[in-house]
């Protein structure tokens, strides 16, 4: 049996700046976890890659990351990698995306 | 110190106008990713989970206070302030733009530097013994082969994309402080029976998930032969290596695969070819080179025994600095200090531009403007006249640079991981603080005596785990931070790879694991002198399995 579709937002790295950035609903993109679209449908989510993955002129490496629906009813990521690109660095609190949160 | 000619100063100068080009033209969307991204690495330029990430070359180590300005400035105005110096010796900024980099990039070449050759598949930068010119035990000052090798290696047609990516250390010493036995080559410089200098040349060592310790190629190479030498091996690498895998394709899988008498044999076939149309650099080239490391007039002051001893037994904690961070110098009136970026708690290697500047005013004050980075990821005023140490301490204190704790447990090297690196399956350098916080008391860590603890945040090895007395592993398990350890390593002339002690453990048990083995070292060791090393060597791994895992075992 083919395994259950893991919920998925789209995720690259800003070109200018590197930093981590996530596909909206609207599909602009967001600095923000959070306010990224979760893509429940897989035909849905490649979809979305493909178009992200046009962009090339302003992102870098676009990919489907794993997330699922938080508490507050937000996605969240589920592998601690994608935890750590919604925040920064943990030796420097005052650096990175954690600094604005 | 190096000097550029003007074929380097315009070599690099059109490096830069042409990546400038490149960058402008990705902005523009004439270039894509695939086709930027071989451009930006040849230039240093990584792309990393939270950020770009420029890491620039340090000519085997060596820097002089202009230098060491120049990349504060760089900090400052481009990054946030800080740098990370790293186990290959050179330095990273972890937060610069894009369209700043060509800048960045221009400014390092005002100070003659650049990030060339730090990323791909060529020869990188060459490292080198970080008391190069200083130590008491140095046979030869290996910088002047060094620089030999980096003007050769550097845009070298023929090995520009080699199988894999390629690195070189070389000491003068006898003491290897430039782990040379794990490198591709390792370059050891000696004297034959008619005490003619020359070379040991060491092939195939390495680390990353297949840990190699290098084996011997040639016991003597006479200094003549040294490029021709190389260039067999490189070009016996370059049809032979495995370019089918990726994961097989450094040149200690072919040394593995080949054997090393074979693949000797191959060298010396392949040496025997270049010898007879390599010609031996020109004398006055060499000649040249040797003229740019001549030791600096050393001050000939005796040093004032009685007020030094004065002053050092009146302060403890200038007393514990010169127990640890100060080395013996080949001129007994000279010592040389190592300027621990290790604070309690602190990231390993990390330097704020404010700092840098301090370090580069006192090598200027103090130090015959000389400053080395260490493969530990420390800094190092090579020479200073034993008179001035008090007052060194005194500024590097001020600084927040003057933790005694050199070759000690919290001296630890770890490699950015999982909160900088794209590679990394797990987090090292908070790992390396809460070690360093869990055993804060440098006292304790005195007791302990001399341990080198080194965290790798994957299976590349950036952090040398296998070869510290303390390896430390960190995995992605099944979507959780796992960490293994090794124990027994050594870097040394008397290198070793860790054995693994057996199952891993969690973000949050790795601390208190460790503090476990050190708890079973301190009951065990047969005298206070009998370090970690000794005691690991005289008991095996069993005593430290059972510190680890026996709650376990009982538990089950």
């Amino acid at each position: 049996m083919a395994r259950a579709f893991v919920p998925k937002v789209v995720t690259a790295n800003d070109l200018l700046e590197g930093d981590v950035i996530y596909l909206m609903s609207d599909g602009s993109w967001t600095r923000r976890h959070d306010e990224a679209e979760l893509y429940e449908d897989e035909a849905l989510a490649n979809e979305a890659l493909a178009k992200a993955q046009k962009q090339a002129h302003r992102l870098v490496g676009a990919y489907l990351a794993d997330a699922q629906v938080g508490e507050n009813g937000k996605p969240e990521p589920t592998h601690f990698r994608e935890a750590f690109r919604t925040r920064g660095p943990s030796n420097y609190p005052d650096h990175g995306k954690q600094a604005e949160l | 110190m190096y000097q550029y000619n003007q074929f380097d100063h315009d070599f690099v100068r059109n490096r830069v106008n042409q990546f400038r080009a490149q960058v402008e033209r990705r902005l523009d969307g004439s270039l894509t990713e695939d086709e930027f991204k071989p451009l930006r690495l040849m230039n240093g330029l990584y792309l990393q989970l939270h950020a770009y990430m420029l890491r620039v070359a340090i000519p085997y180590g060596t820097l002089n206070s202009r230098k060491m300005r120049q990349l504060a400035y760089l900090a400052d105005k481009w990054d946030k302030g800080y740098g990370h110096f790293t186990t290959r010796q050179n330095i990273q900024y972890n937060w610069p733009k894009l369209k700043d980099v060509p800048d960045m990039l221009d400014a390092l070449a005002d100070v003659e530097m650049h990030a060339i050759q730090t990323s791909g598949n060529c020869i990188r930068n060459v490292t080198a013994d970080h008391f190069a010119g200083a130590a008491a035990d140095e046979i030869e000052d290996p910088r002047p082969t060094a620089e030999l090798l980096r003007q050769w290696s550097t845009d070298h047609p023929e090995f520009q994309f080699l199988p894999r990516k390629f690195k070189i250390a070389i000491t003068g010493a006898p003491n290897d402080r430039a782990v040379t036995k794990a490198h591709d080559i390792g370059i050891r410089m000696v004297r034959n029976d008619k005490n003619e200098p020359g070379y040991e040349i060491i092939v195939g060592g390495g680390l990353g998930r297949t840990p190699m310790i290098g084996k011997t190629v040639r016991e003597f190479l006479p200094k003549a032969d040294l490029l021709p030498y190389l260039e067999a091996i490189l070009q016996v690498y370059n049809l032979n290596g495995r370019r089918d895998n990726k994961y097989k394709a450094r040149i200690k899988i072919l040394v593995h695969e080949t054997g090393v008498e074979q693949l000797t044999a191959m060298i010396e076939e392949a040496f025997e070819t270049q010898k007879a149309y390599h010609q031996a650099p020109p004398a006055e080239m060499v000649e040249a080179i040797e003229a740019q490391f001549t030791p600096p007039e050393f001050d000939k002051n005796p040093v004032d025994e009685a007020k030094l001893s004065k002053v050092v037994g009146a302060d403890p904690l200038l007393r514990s600095f010169m127990e640890t961070n100060v080395h013996d110098h080949r001129e007994p009136t000279h010592a040389i200090v190592t300027i621990s970026l290790k604070p309690i708690g602190g990231t390993p290697g990390d330097a704020t531009g404010e700092q840098m500047r301090v370090m580069a005013s006192l090598a200027e004050a103090y130090g015959y403007d000389e400053l080395r980075i260490s493969h530990e990821q420390n800094v190092i005023l090579p020479h200073v006249h034993r008179d001035d140490l008090p007052e060194i301490f005194k500024v590097l204190k001020d600084a927040g640079l003057a933790t005694a704790n050199v070759g000690l447990l919290s001296d630890i090297i770890a490699c950015p991981g999982m909160d900088y690196c794209a590679l990394a399956t797990a987090r090292s350098i908070p790992v390396a603080q809460e070690l360093s916080n869990a055993f804060e008391d440098l006292k304790e860590q005195k007791d302990i005596g001399p341990l080198k603890i080194k965290i790798s945040g994957c299976i590349n090895a950036c952090g040398h785990h296998h070869v510290g007395h303390i390896g430390i592993l960190g995995l992605d398990k099944a979507g959780v931070e796992s960490y293994q350890i090794t124990l027994g390593g050594d870097g040394t002339e008397t290198a070793a790879i860790g054995e693994r002690t057996g199952p891993g453990f969690s973000y949050e048990e790795i601390v208190p694991a460790i503090e476990r083995i050190i708890g079973r070292y301190l009951e065990i060791r047969e005298s206070d002198e009998e370090e970690f090393l000794e005691t690991y060597r005289r008991t095996g791994a069993d005593p430290f399995k059972d510190a680890l895992y026996s709650d376990e075992k009982e538990a089950a």
